[in-house]
């Protein structure tokens, strides 16, 4: 079965028509054509293909695209500034050897991006456990940790640094997690 | 200290920003108009006679436009050995056993054909264990190979083995078994095969061996009946290579059979199942090791004898021996030295090149038994090692030529930064373990070449064509920095093209850490030509002697006069816009003066040689077997380090696999068939198993490196599981002979010493037979 969803995909508003099994990873890359979130499991246990839905990271490839209705989506697409300039996240990757073949680093951004949305005094422990679930065969995750670390040093530093750190933004992320929270936990209930 | 502009500076990877931001294209993202996707039929047993394949019914399934068993396609043989088909006839001789191939209108239209083809087998007795396979009587994996042994006598005596061991003081001899690992590439296999209407074949694929897969698809069009038509191989975004890509697979030649039936592009996309169960892995070892030492700790012999499981069929892993005799003879100085490796056929997986190339298998072999004979003779383990380093001008009984060492140095600094000789609490301990590996190339093949074509346009901006494959170790900018640095440009002046046959010159592959010094050295030839060239024109443009002339900032100026310059992007302008002008281009082909092995296997097979030494402290749980890494320490001779940070991110990586290559990972077969394809239960590390790991860089140019620089694409994974397993022998004294050391092994081991079985039981009480393990 099909149904019309309604969504905010990289900052735009959008609406589609989406087939009850899709994955939200096939709805991204297959339908919206965006191949920058990347397939490396298929079973939730690489996170090569996370994706940020309000403000939490999921994993794309067990996570349905009608469950989308309503909610805001980022991509990797999306996450640089609309005049091309690299988000702070992806300029440390970038600067300090966090990538080598680049697969899993899409993802590996992601999750580290919602860390730091929500939690600006994360800790290297919650840097390590925020990423767990992204696997990198290529480099010994150190030089992605240390650029990890570093944004969210200069996040508790300067507020304004970090796009969308004000606590208006925090806040609202915090939200919209009670909300997804809520989601889930009814969706379990059920 | 040279002073350079690019050359040993952290330069972000050229990629970077594309992968950060998702615009890398890898071959999941590669999609051609009328694409049509291929799915492969695997085997149901590890050995058994096929005796009919119905494919009716799936050739009717609306959506599906071929499908092939081997009835349907020429005879193309596959592997150094050819001893392998795309489509297998006759019998299947591993569950990886392709029978049967579908090109479809979708994925899900190819799956469900495959689901449609019924095959009948007759099932044969199997062969698991290459000790069994060796038997007399033993199943044939091929009967007409007439045995189980492979045909490649890997055997060598150096000096005289039996009257060394007569005449030393010390001797210690065990027994080593590793097993099955696999690379983990987070990009999965792929490829997409497309021809023109005059049959040339194009065919993009994650291959670390453009050059010699054009020559392997050659092959195979000349089977299909398509001689003398070209190949073009087209390398996407790789996600990961690790060895994996060192070979032609029979995906590739479904895809291209598929393609050339349907006259469409055919895609095959291997999902994380297909790649953990049909791709190759590491080659399980059973490893005897004696060696000996005289009084005063000198090595007098190393005596090693190994079979190695080399599966179903053949590819360039069953060459790892010759990789093996490097460290075997020449780690350390060993007058005497005995190897003889013999590759069995079995039912199992096929085995492949793996980062490190046997010398992980070889190396846990040789340092686990170095520290049980430090400790007969009663010296220290880092002193003993010491007493027995390569030294700078040594050869080896094997001929191997060294150049520059560290291998001393890296010693000192890993027991400084390790506080080797700190206290110690219960439990915890320290280990060592070294390494020589390959830095200057390595002679696998009659060439060890690679070409480089560079050319400049109107803005003095680069383009360089290289051979060299980047599959995200970072090649490509350690060769834009070696042009810069030669040119006195800036980084973000070259732009380097290494992904098509059609464009880029040739390359033996990236394999055995080569590419830095080779395609390095094949890009400085051709822009040292470009350099003379430029002076020239500069020369006439300042009125100023060749020899007073310097590069730099994108500038040639004089040395003394330095308003006397001119911009390199003018003189190319002047260069191009006037009568009789010029182009400016240069090709270079680098092939070291290494050399082949010879008949007794000596020969000195790569122009350096990369030394290091990895300590590590562990702390072992008693009561679980459990051993927490605490912190690590990886030092090498690496020559130059022309980008210290992607040099640092292949040690981090290389030991983060090579832990858990010690520690946890091991593909599980049984009776053949592959138990845990997936990451669930396939355990690579997380970041959660992230350790403290130091890798300081010793410098050593190398007269014949690029800048000085050796190979480090390696050697990061090579000592690790030894360093681990010293380190336990250390904290608790028991010596773990097989990998993955996992926590039950451990346990059993400390049980073991104490005379209990696994469960704690006296050993002989009535209630010991129920205690089984089961790995």
């Amino acid at each position: 079965m099909a149904r019309d969803i309604s969504f905010v995909f990289n900052g735009n508003n959008m609406t589609a028509r989406v087939e009850d099994h899709w994955t939200l990873l096939y709805f991204i890359r297959e339908e919206l054509g965006y191949t920058g979130t990347k397939e490396g499991c298929g079973s939730g246990e690489c996170g090569a293909c996370t994706v940020i839905v309000d403000g939490a990271a999921v994993n794309s490839c067990i996570y349905l695209a009608a469950e989308l209705d309503g909610r805001s989506l980022l991509t990797i697409e999306g996450l640089a500034a609309a005049d091309g300039s690299l988000h702070p996240l992806q300029k440390a990757f970038v600067e300090r050897g966090g990538i080598q073949c680049g697969f899993c680093s899409p993802g590996m951004i992601l999750s580290a991006k919602a860390l730091l949305d929500e939690n600006p005094a994360a800790s290297e422990e919650d840097i390590r456990a925020a990423i767990a679930g992204n696997l990198c065969r290529c480099t010994g995750y150190i030089q992605i940790i240390t650029p990890s670390k570093a944004c969210a040093a200069m996040r508790r530093r300067d507020r304004a640094w970090w796009p969308g750190g004000t606590r208006k933004a925090e806040s609202r992320h915090a939200e919209r997690r009670t909300h997804v929270t809520h989601l889930i936990k009814r969706q379990s209930s059920n | 200290m040279h002073d350079f502009s690019t050359v040993g500076k952290r330069v972000p990877k050229l990629d970077a920003a594309d992968k950060a931001t998702g615009r890398s294209r890898y071959i999941q993202d590669l999609k051609l108009p009328g694409m049509l996707y291929g799915k492969i039929l695997y085997s149901k047993y590890a050995h058994a006679r096929i005796v009919n394949i119905d494919v009716s019914q799936a050739r009717a399934l609306p959506g599906v436009r071929a499908v092939l068993t081997a009835e349907d396609i020429p005879d193309i043989k596959m592997g150094v050995y050819k001893d392998n088909r795309p489509l297998k006839k006759g019998k299947v001789r591993s569950y990886r056993d392709e029978v049967a191939a579908v090109a479809a209108v979708d994925p899900e239209t190819a799956r469900k054909a495959l689901r449609l083809i019924d095959v009948v087998y007759d099932p044969l007795p199997a062969v698991f264990d290459p000790e069994t396979a060796m038997r007399e009587g033993a199943p044939l994996v091929h009967e007409a190979h007439k045995t189980n042994v492979l045909r490649m006598p890997w055997k060598l005596h150096y000096g005289d083995v039996e009257a060394a061991r007569r005449e030393a003081a010390f001797v210690v001899s065990e027994r080593f078994t590793t097993t099955w690992v696999t690379h983990c590439c987070m990009g999965t296999s792929g490829a997409i095969a497309e021809f023109d209407p005059g049959n040339n074949l194009t065919i993009h694929s994650n291959t670390q061996i453009p050059s010699l897969a054009q020559k392997d698809f050659l092959e195979a069009l000349a089977a299909m009946g398509l001689a003398n038509r070209r190949v073009r191989v087209i390398k996407p975004c790789i996600g990961g290579g690790f060895g994996s890509k060192l070979d032609t697979y029979a995906y590739e030649y479904i895809a291209i059979l598929l393609a050339y039936q349907t006259r469409r592009p055919v895609k095959i996309e291997f999902d994380r199942t297909e790649e953990f169960i049909a791709t190759s892995t590491r080659q399980p070892t059973l490893t005897t090791i004696s060696q000996g030492c005289d009084q005063d700790g000198k090595l007098l012999f190393r005596d090693v004898k190994m079979i190695l499981d080399n599966g179903a069929y053949t590819s360039w892993g069953a060459t790892t021996p010759s990789v093996m005799m490097m460290p075997i003879t020449t780690l350390y100085r060993v007058p005497n030295v005995r190897y003889e490796a013999s590759c069995v056929y079995t039912n199992n997986t096929y085995s492949q090149a793996m980062r490190g190339y046997g010398n992980p298998q070889a190396t846990f072999a040789i340092e686990s038994t170095i520290d049980m004979l430090a400790e007969a003779a009663g010296i220290e383990p880092l002193e003993f090692r010491r007493i027995n380093a390569n030294q700078p001008g040594d050869v080896s009984t094997q001929g191997l030529r060294i150049t520059t060492c560290g291998l001393s140095e890296c010693m000192d600094a890993v027991k400084a930064k390790l506080g080797w000789d700190q206290p110690r609490s219960s439990g915890e301990g320290v280990g060592v373990a070294s390494l020589i590996h390959v830095g200057g190339g390595a002679r696998v093949y009659k060439s060890d070449g690679c070409g480089a074509i560079l050319k400049m346009d109107d803005f003095g901006k680069v383009d360089i064509f290289t051979g060299a494959t980047d599959m995200g170790q970072g090649s490509d900018t350690v060769i834009a920095q070696i042009v810069a640095e030669e040119l006195g440009l800036n980084i973000e002046d070259i732009h380097v093209i290494h992904s098509d046959t059609d464009i880029c010159p040739w390359d033996v592959g990236a394999h055995a850490s080569r590419t830095t010094f080779v395609a390095g050295n094949a890009a400085l030839g051709a822009a040292r030509k470009i350099k003379s060239r430029i002076l020239e024109m500069a020369a006439k443009e300042l009125y100023a002697p060749l020899e007073k002339l310097v590069l730099g900032n994108r500038h040639i100026q004089h040395a003394e006069e330095p308003d006397r310059k001119v911009e390199i992007g003018k003189l190319l302008r002047k260069a191009h816009f006037s009568h009789g002008g010029q182009m400016l281009m240069a090709e270079s082909f680098y092939d070291p003066a290494n050399e082949n092995m010879g008949k007794d296997f000596r020969g000195n097979m790569s122009m350096t040689y990369t030394f290091g030494a990895h300590g590590v402290r562990v702390k072992v749980d008693e009561e679980t077997g459990k051993v927490k890494v605490l912190n690590y320490v990886a030092v090498h001779d690496v020559g130059r380090a022309i980008n210290p940070m992607l040099l640092e991110g292949q040690v981090y990586g290389g030991v983060m696999m090579g832990l858990g290559y010690a520690l946890s990972e091991q593909v599980i077969l049984e009776r053949g068939e592959t138990m845990n394809p997936n990451f669930r239960d396939y355990k690579i590390l997380t970041a959660k198993d992230v350790v403290p790991i130091e890798a300081p860089v010793l410098e050593t140019p190398d007269k014949d490196g690029p800048y000085g620089a050796k190979g480090i694409g390696e050697p990061g994974c090579v000592p690790t599981a030894p360093a681990v397993a010293n380190a336990i022998y250390n904290a608790v004294g028991v010596r773990i002979r097989e990998l993955p050391i996992t926590p039950e092994r451990v346990l059993a081991a400390l049980r073991a010493k104490k005379g209990l079985d696994l469960c704690g039981i006296q050993k002989g009480a009535e209630s010991a037979a129920a205690c089984v393990i089961e790995e």
